[in-house]
């Protein structure tokens, strides 16, 4: 055998393999372990919370007398018990509110019970005393001096070095970005275009709402066992949340029902572990109803969007002016990174030399907003994407055309200043465009229906702290198998089998003597930052890759010195040692763990193998806080597009979603048909918060916390057909090139269907979501239908 | 609260189960039996998740409740692999990749079961139509579509 052809100089198997999914026979059986499956026994107590009825206001009175007088009631929990302030990169919020509450539903205080019905009753039995304040429902009046003020103190909350929150406002942070000269570049523009969108708050909606049980020892251990998409992130919050030692915290995650967000970093955690840490040594249950998931743990970030973009005769595109007013709702957790995120991408995929972007996030009187797949993307590019659309029709330009010309390309000078990396976003276009057949027209179903196709574009970042870790251990088995540790979350994107695939490529064994240790468990499990900005096949894939080329390394040398060689001439292909020179071969059962004896049993070399990696990217800058320009703002980017065909039903203003193609710049896929999953659950999530979805909110109140008023899409909703294309322009530090895609397919769904609606009405539709009424009476305004 | 005994059976085992008058078929099923299998999403008869065949019929566990089901026979996720072999839907959701998160998946199998089992050439419509009840997030529903498709074809194949 040549050395040429050693594993390691190819991209070896089964990287690029479409193998099924390592935890679907669990989850076909029912045997998969989700949080609220844990058995506890008859010890286990029941938490309710007892929640702010108004928007804002003062608290005057707890009252907590009868309801502890009830037997079987354990305790109740106030705000006075935990005064502490906890945030993620602004800390302004507590556990349970002491002086005022500031969105409805915010907890007042806790209570434990021997029945989750006792419980209940005993909330109506706590008297809380308010006293109603003015509110802020809306971000851009929050930015206005006439505005109540709903954090006075903003001035002096702990803050991270990124975040600007301006004190004596309602802004948690401001976010610009000053690239060339926007005011002397609108002369030269031939086309200009310029709207405003709102995009109204919307759930995550997973199955499993949120669960968690705690338990807190006389030693002061805390055990949590939480739906929890980062349990680091989560038992870092909570250390500081409630000053215990991160040591003395263990959060064990099993399988995640659906998280897309809203079950990262710490929302209804903390007020377990308070309640617990009050009736030591007997596991206390929070599960939130269905109605309390829709607005009491995290909601998607509301957005009030200006653009302003114009372009010369030939459709370069010469400026961009953009002012977001994120609504964060009462506390700001994700939302003033997502700000600075948007604020940073606020080009979209293109290269525009000049851009003026403002980005606030605002303070209101809304359910508490967290990151939700597309972390404020697919809110920024429903506004861009249609502006974009607008533009090239407005210079009579094709809109595929006009994209091709202007989206970003490897070497540009980006948004930020950063120098693009090779990115494939072109054959995205070319190739969604081609598989949506542009530019035909097709004939509608009837004659009331009209039908159109359209395009958008996105990129995304990964949105994290910029040195944001993930490390891996691999552990050899007697029979040649590895158990593998993670610290990142399977919530349905298929993690560990992707991972499964990398530590059996790296390390050069078949993928079914793989197995994920399981569930995650922060006193076992390595460190891994969060399971979010589709990070875990690029960072944790990284370190899962590592971690067994350092196991792969351990056992080469202790075979090359028994077998006296070189450790260059050995490589491991399918679980066995194989030496290219002497053409000699072992399989790694027992030697790893045993080792192997030296000449004449005079001793033994090695001992247990154990694989251990880290990966940390260690080269994103500052970016300057006036001109948001800097070297390097971001890891990489993920680019792509989405087409779609629809028809619009004149009689109706139904819109019919007929088929869609997605085309997304993946790196490498390690797992195609996984790849291919992602694109078509996050078109259909996309779509469903185009044509379905708002929290309809009412002075602070939501009207619609249930399936029945706040719906999603369901199966008779998913268009019969949708084309997923795989672009691989390699990430030059990904795994075999990978990059993530769990979010980015959601990101253009909105203006694509919107886009679409235009070429099939001659009507621009707007801000989401395209209710049938919408569409109808945009349609009678604009004289389609009479 | 009084309580009563009743008798089911379920997934061809009968239990003798001794239940509050007001506790539900899916906290019996996930409480009192620890037969966790079968999810609750909503506990309002909207999302699916805790979907069980009860005489051949699927319903929404959540909104029976446990009394009335006494003399019942049930099927639950748990039931439908027979000594480790998989039922086909079980198999062609699978391969089809039709699974993600995996907890609306126990209630999207008995209803694609249910529907198999009154309707062994269901159309796309009809299969559309039998899992309009049964919500997911993850996969946006076509490898599912697909996955019920394929069983069916499978099914005939096998008779």
């Amino acid at each position: 055998m040549d050395k040429s052809q050693k594993s390691k100089d190819k991209i070896p198997a089964p990287v690029g393999e479409s193998i099924p999914r390592v935890d679907a026979r669990e989850k076909v059986t029912g045997s998969a372990i989700f949080t609220d499956d844990i058995q506890f026994g008859p010890g286990l107590l029941f938490a309710r919370i007892k929640r702010s009825p108004y928007p804002h206001a003062k608290i005057l009175k707890i009252d907590a007398s009868k309801a502890l007088a009830l037997p079987g009631v354990k305790c109740v929990v106030t705000g006075k018990d935990y005064p502490g302030f906890t945030g993620l990169y602004l800390q302004d919020r507590q556990v349970f509110a002491t002086e005022k509450t500031r969105f409805v539903g915010e907890p007042v205080a806790g209570i434990a019970a021997v029945s989750e019905e006792l419980a209940e009753k005993a909330l109506d039995l706590i008297d809380v005393e308010y006293e109603p304040m003015p509110a802020v429902f809306d971000p851009e009046y929050g930015t206005t001096k006439e505005a109540p003020l709903l954090h006075p103190k903003l001035g002096e909350y702990t803050v991270a070095n990124f975040i600007f929150p301006q004190a004596g406002t309602n802004i948690s942070n401001h976010f610009k970005i000053r690239k060339g000269d926007v005011e002397g570049a609108w002369k030269n523009c031939a086309a200009i275009v310029e709207h405003r969108y709102q995009i109204p708050h919307v759930q995550h909606v997973p199955i499993e709402t949120h669960i968690v049980i705690a338990r807190a020892e006389d030693t002061g251990k805390v055990t949590l066992w939480s739906t929890s998409q980062s349990p680091f992130a989560q038992r870092n919050l909570i250390a500081k949340a409630l000053d215990i030692s991160h040591k003395d915290i263990q959060v064990i995650a099993p399988y995640v029902g659906g998280g897309f967000g809203c079950k990262a970093g710490a929302s209804m955690e903390s007020l377990i572990v308070a309640i617990a840490m009050k009736v030591r040594g007997r596991p206390v249950k929070l599960r939130l109803t269905r109605e309390e998931e829709f607005y009491t743990a995290f909601v998607r970030q509301g957005l009030v969007a200006y653009f302003k973009m114009g372009c010369d005769k030939d459709g370069n595109l010469l400026a961009m002016e953009n002012k977001f007013y994120w609504d964060s709702g009462a506390y700001t957790e994700y939302a003033v990174n997502m700000t600075r995120a948007s604020g940073y991408s606020s080009s979209g995929p293109y290269d525009v030399p000049n851009v003026k972007t403002d980005s606030y996030c605002v303070y209101t009187n809304h359910p508490v907003t967290g990151p939700m797949r597309g972390f404020g993307m697919p809110e920024m590019h429903a506004g861009l994407e249609q502006c974009i659309d607008e533009l090239a029709y407005s210079i009579k330009m094709d809109p595929v055309k006009f994209r091709l010309l202007n989206c970003v390309q490897g070497g540009d000078i980006i948004v930020t200043g950063m120098v693009m990396h090779p990115t494939g976003l072109s054959e995205c276009i070319e190739k969604a465009a081609k598989a949506i057949d542009w530019g035909k027209k097709e004939k509608a179903s009837a004659p009331h229906k009209m039908r159109g196709k359209g395009i958008a574009l996105m990129w995304k970042a990964p949105a994290m702290s910029p040195n944001a870790g993930s490390s891996a251990w691999v552990e050899l088995n007697e029979d040649a198998t590895l158990t593998v540790g993670i610290g990142g979350q399977e919530i349905g994107q298929g993690t560990h089998t992707v991972m499964s695939q990398l530590a059996a490529a790296a390390l050069g064994v078949p993928v079914d003597h793989v197995r994920i240790a399981k569930p995650i468990d922060t006193d076992v499990s390595p460190y891994e930052w969060q399971t979010v900005a589709s990070r875990l096949t690029w960072s944790m894939g990284n370190a899962v890759v590592n971690a067994a080329r350092d196991a792969r390394q351990q056992i080469v040398d202790m075979v090359a010195k028994a077998w006296k060689e070189d450790p260059d001439d050995l490589d491991i292909v399918n679980g066995n040692v194989i030496s290219y020179k002497s053409e000699e071969s072992i399989s790694l059962k027992d030697i790893v763990i045993y080792g192997m004896p030296k000449e004449n049993f005079n001793g033994w070399i090695g001992g247990p193998i154990v694989g251990r990696g880290s990966f940390m990217p260690t080269y994103v800058t500052g970016l300057d806080p006036e001109t948001g320009q800097g070297e390097r703002a971001v890891v990489h980017y993920t680019t792509g597009c989405q087409a779609v065909e629809v028809e619009v039903d004149t009689l109706t203003g139904k819109v019919e979603i007929l088929r869609a193609v997605g085309a997304f710049d993946v790196g490498k896929a390690i797992n195609p048909e996984l790849v291919r999953a992602q694109m078509e659950g996050g078109f259909v999530m996309g779509m469903s918060t185009a044509i379905f979805e708002e929290l309809k909110l009412k002075d602070g109140v939501l009207q619609n916390p249930s399936f029945v008023d706040y719906r999603i899409a369901t199966t008779t909703d998913a268009p019969s057909k949708i084309d997923s294309i795989i672009v691989e322009v390699p990430q030059d530090d990904g795994p075999w090139g990978a990059r993530g895609i769990g979010e980015h397919s959601m990101v253009p769904t909105i203006p694509a269907i919107a886009n679409a609606i235009y070429d099939a009405t001659g009507v621009r539709v707007g801000s989401p979501p395209y209710l049938p009424e919408k569409v109808y009476l945009a349609l009678v305004d604009a004289g389609v239908v009479k | 609260m009084s309580t009563h005994k009743i008798t089911v059976k379920i997934n061809g085992g009968l239990e003798q189960v001794e239940v509050p008058s007001n506790m539900t078929l899916l906290s019996m099923l996930r409480e009192k039996l620890a037969m966790t299998g079968t999810k609750n999403g909503c506990a309002a008869g909207e999302c699916g998740a805790c979907t069980i065949l009860m005489n051949g019929e699927p319903v929404n566990s959540c909104m029976v409740l446990a009394v009335e089901a006494d003399g019942a026979e049930l099927i639950t996720v748990e039931g439908l692999a027979k000594e480790g072999e998989l039922d086909v839907i079980q198999k062609t959701i699978i391969d089809k990749g039709g699974v993600q998160c995996g907890f609306c998946t126990p209630g999207i199998l008995i209803s694609a079961k249910a529907l198999l089992s009154r309707n062994p050439n269901p159309s796309e419509a009809e299969i559309r139509e039998a899992l309009v009840g049964n919500l997911c997030r993850c996969t946006g529903y076509i490898r599912i579509i697909k996955a019920v498709h394929a069983a069916a074809e499978l099914q005939k194949e096998a008779a």
